[in-house]
């Protein structure tokens, strides 16, 4: 029998059940049990990951499901969670895995910058009367452009590097098939396609039902090189090298074997039943030359057609490495913080490694400015964007666009209970078990995802508007509109922002 | 001195051009004229002049026009010069001090040769190179113009004191620009009216760019140094960046400053598109927006160029040889009640007046 107490229990008034066992056909981890003989349903509280699916679908709000306020004796330095950790893994001797991005208390820097707006002396632009500017390309761009004339016709001699073009600058982060459901891949490559904007395939390969939406995908080459042939490459808009994720620098992937099923073992080309291991190096990447090489060879085989995106952790001489990328020969490079998500990640790497996103682009962009060589590179920001506001202060801050995908779930019904790695969401997400895929229509996620984005654009042009700005590429790098507050000289300093009053 | 040197300065403004396309230089006293009547727009605390053709006694000469808070600011900086330049003449510009002007500077001109024999493109860029360390490098000194046969005459009060403080009826020239100005910041700084002068291009400047700041961080990849905190500086910068060291032609410059709309671009004939989408991406720090519409003053010619949704008003007037650009048609009318033509530009849209009797 464990000694970990559960976290939260599962109260059910037994007024308003009418046992219907909704909850206990909805509920993947088993928490409610049937016994017909005694018409009874049991509930079993360590099982319950407090993911709400029971409580929302319950047709008549019998059930409840709360913090276990008497978890242990309140204790400042022993949390509850340490103390869980601690049992756990005595009676295991295994690592603490978990999911989703990183939880604890650490400061967020985009709550502690506000937004300049104008006053009287420039006025404020209303985005209902008067156009406003979203349109983005990522890619890089020359240092200046030559022309030709011709019959004293004026045209352009410079070649352009390949672009993509984003109707917002927002996209959806990679979440490959495997760790998430094909669904939910569909879901996100329709809505980006609706939103003339793109998704990412993580490192699942990309199935043939989503072949269709090519235009709008960015195919990620990871350290498994899963699903990585011809077609993928010639399918995909962007190719983008995985070097490291947000909630987990330095470490690699671990797909179990019993999650890859023929469909996804025919996607990712491996063999159906085996483990899918994407070691946490490339094994022909141990240095910045060999990413060079990685980078030409892409560039070849896609006929220099399609822009190469390099992301990696923000980890803390982010800056440095950034700029060896842009020499490099990247694109575009993605920055995630260590806010971001993941399918399945040692806590204590989860927790503990990496930097926030916001100090990260604000060295970074700063960095190849002070090199003269940003615009040789477009920057995407990720890990832990929360809202149209945290874009906003990311562009503000430098970044060309930014990546969402703990947004994006959300949208498509996730509760953040960070139980990914466990295969059973129940909300059809971070699962391949057909019962459960099922409960994603992904007709409906790509609404919800469309929607939240559109949303987001809205809000983007009211706050451009109030800051009497229209076109997205002026709010790029204008640290001006930025004000910290609460934040030391130093923190202001690596920001590059004044604090407020200032 | 600015006595709030980290604030971003803020004003609001009149601005007036003036060119005889015929080369037929005019006195002074004709902008002043026409600027005065726009006094309501300005409050005292900043106003300002700029005039080509004014030096026909070293018209190959580059002439400093320069601002010093000390004596040691001008010896410095003459230790400097005299490391690039030949100085063939300088001079305390001559200025009438009985007009009452507050916080008056050090003001002093020079006519200066490169010391070596350059092409044009490098001698201008020597000359640029040596404003900026100026600027950036000694305290108290600001080069306020640096072109050949041109300078700017400006400071702290209202543009018909500052005309009568330096004279400028002793001045003919062939371009004039002229601004009156109401900073709500900066108050008292001499450094911070306009015209913003570097070689020989000047701005005179109305509005306020909510992209500054992306604005001055694009340029200081390219060796540009904001350091007198004003949009017009700014604006000054991206002309010199985009004209002079990237070989765009003005009509192109500007519409990268004020670009066309996305929609508009993605309708335009196939070269046409290519060619304005590849300078809106490639020159994405350099679009300006907020609101502003600004004279340009350069050796040739002048242009008006007004932000893309029209924020800011401006007036172009034709009258036989003589081209008027001004915020308010008033002040064109005062000095030349009979136009032959008269029409304000769509915002994004640049009115270019030349010396070779060109008119765009």
């Amino acid at each position: 029998m464990s000694s970990v107490i559960p976290e939260f229990i599962v109260d059910k008034n037994e007024d308003r059940c009418i046992k219907c066992k909704v909850c206990v056909r909805q509920c993947s981890e088993e928490v409610f049990k049937y016994f017909e003989e005694f018409d009874l349903i049991r509930i079993y509280n360590d099982k319950c990951v407090g993911c709400h699916r029971c409580e929302m679908m319950c047709p008549t709000d019998a059930l409840t499901i709360t913090k276990n306020n008497a978890l242990y004796k309140e204790n400042f330095h022993w949390s509850s969670y340490t103390i869980n950790s601690i049992k756990k893994q005595a009676e295991t001797g295994g690592m603490i895995l978990t999911g989703s991005g990183n939880d604890k208390a650490y400061v967020s820097y985009w709550d502690r910058m506000l937004l300049d707006a104008s006053q009287v002396t420039n006025p404020p632009i209303d985005p209902l009367r008067e156009p406003m500017e979203l349109r983005t390309y990522l890619g890089k761009k020359p240092d200046r452009i030559t022309l030709k004339e011709e019959n004293g016709e004026v045209s352009l001699e410079t070649k352009l590097s390949p672009q993509i073009k984003l109707e917002t600058p927002i996209m959806f982060s990679a979440m490959s098939y495997g760790s998430i459901s094909l669904n939910a891949c569909e879901s996100l490559a329709s809505a980006a396609s609706k939103l003339g904007t793109f998704y990412n395939t993580g490192e699942g390969g990309l199935h043939k039902k989503l072949y269709k939406y090519g235009k709008n995908t960015i195919g990620q080459i990871a350290s498994g090189r899963f699903g990585v042939d011809t077609d993928y490459l010639d399918t995909c808009a962007a190719i983008e090298i995985k070097i490291g994720q947000g909630a987990k620098p330095g470490i690699g992937g671990h797909l179990p074997g019993e999650k890859v099923t023929v469909e996804i073992s025919e996607t990712r080309m491996i063999p159906s039943g085996t483990d899918a291991i994407s070691p946490a190096p490339h094994h022909d990447i141990y240095s910045i030359e060999d990413l060079k090489q990685l980078i030409s060879l892409i560039k070849e085989a896609t006929n220099y057609e399609k822009p190469v995106f390099v992301k990696i952790a923000a980890v803390h001489n982010s800056a440095a490495i950034a700029s060896g990328i842009v020499r490099a020969g990247a694109d575009v490079i993605v920055i995630d913080g260590f806010r971001g998500g993941t399918g399945a990640a040692p806590s204590v790497i989860r927790d503990n490694t990496g930097i926030p996103i916001e100090v990260a682009l604000a060295v970074i962009d700063q960095r190849l400015r002070d090199e003269s060589i940003r615009n040789e590179v477009s920057i995407v920001a990720a890990g832990g964007i929360r809202s149209s506001a945290d874009a906003v202060k990311a562009m503000a801050l430098g970044a060309d666009a930014v990546y969402i995908a703990t947004a994006a779930l959300i949208a498509m019904g996730c509760t953040l209970c960070q139980k990914c790695y466990k295969g059973k969401c129940n909300w059809g997400l971070t699962t391949q078990d057909p019962v459960l895929t099922r409960r994603l229509n992904p007709e409906l996620g790509s609404q919800r995802l469309t929607n939240l984005v559109n949303s987001w654009n809205l809000e983007i042009k009211e706050i451009l508007g109030s800051m009497g700005i229209n076109a997205i590429e002026a709010l790029r790098g204008n640290r001006l509109r930025l004000r910290g507050v609460g934040l030391t000289e130093l923190e202001s300093k690596i920001l590059g922002i004044e604090h407020a009053g200032m | 001195m600015n006595k709030f040197p980290r604030e971003k300065d803020i004003s609001g403004c009149s601005i007036f051009g003036l060119i005889n396309t015929d080369g037929e230089k005019v006195s002074g006293s004709v902008i002043t004229e026409a600027i005065s009547v726009l006094h309501d727009r300005a409050n005292g605390l900043g106003g300002g002049f700029s005039g080509y053709g004014i030096y026909p006694d070293y018209p190959d000469d580059y002439a400093f026009h320069l601002f010093f808070d000390s004596v040691k600011a001008k010896e410095e900086t003459e230790e400097l010069i005299n490391k690039h330049f030949l100085i063939e003449y300088d001079e305390k510009i001559r200025t009438d001090n009985s007009i009452n002007l507050p916080n008056k500077p050090l003001l002093w001109r020079y006519f200066v040769k490169n010391r070596n024999i350059l092409s044009k493109d490098s001698e201008r860029e020597e000359t640029f190179k040596a404003v900026m360390d100026i600027n950036n490098n000694i305290e108290g000194a600001y080069v306020i113009s640096s072109g050949k046969n041109m300078g700017v005459f400006k400071g702290v009060g209202y543009p018909e004191d500052i005309s009568k403080f330096y004279r400028l009826e002793d001045y003919s020239g062939y371009i004039w620009t002229a601004h009156g100005r109401f900073p709500t910041n900066t108050p008292g700084w001499w450094g911070g009216a306009h015209p913003f002068g570097l070689l020989d291009w000047t701005i005179v400047h109305n509005g306020e760019i909510s992209s500054y700041d992306t604005n001055r961080r694009y340029l200081e990849m390219y060796g540009y140094k904001c350091n007198l905190v004003t949009d017009t500086e700014v604006i000054t910068y991206l002309f010199d960046f985009l004209v002079r060291k990237n070989n765009l032609t003005l009509p192109l410059a500007s519409k990268i400053l004020a670009s066309p709309m996305w929609v508009d671009i993605d309708r335009m004939e196939e070269k046409k598109r290519e060619l304005l989408k590849a300078l809106r991406m490639t020159y994405a720090g350099a679009l300006l927006t907020g609101p502003f519409s600004v004279i340009l003053g350069f050796e040739n010619g002048i242009m008006g160029l007004g932000d893309r949704l029209k924020l800011r008003p401006l007036l172009v007037g034709k009258n036989e040889n003589t081209v008027y650009m001004s915020s308010e048609e008033c002040a064109v009318r005062k000095i030349c009640p009979d136009l032959d033509s008269v029409y304000r530009p769509k915002g994004g849209e640049p009115a270019i007046a030349l010396l070779d009797g060109k008119y765009v």
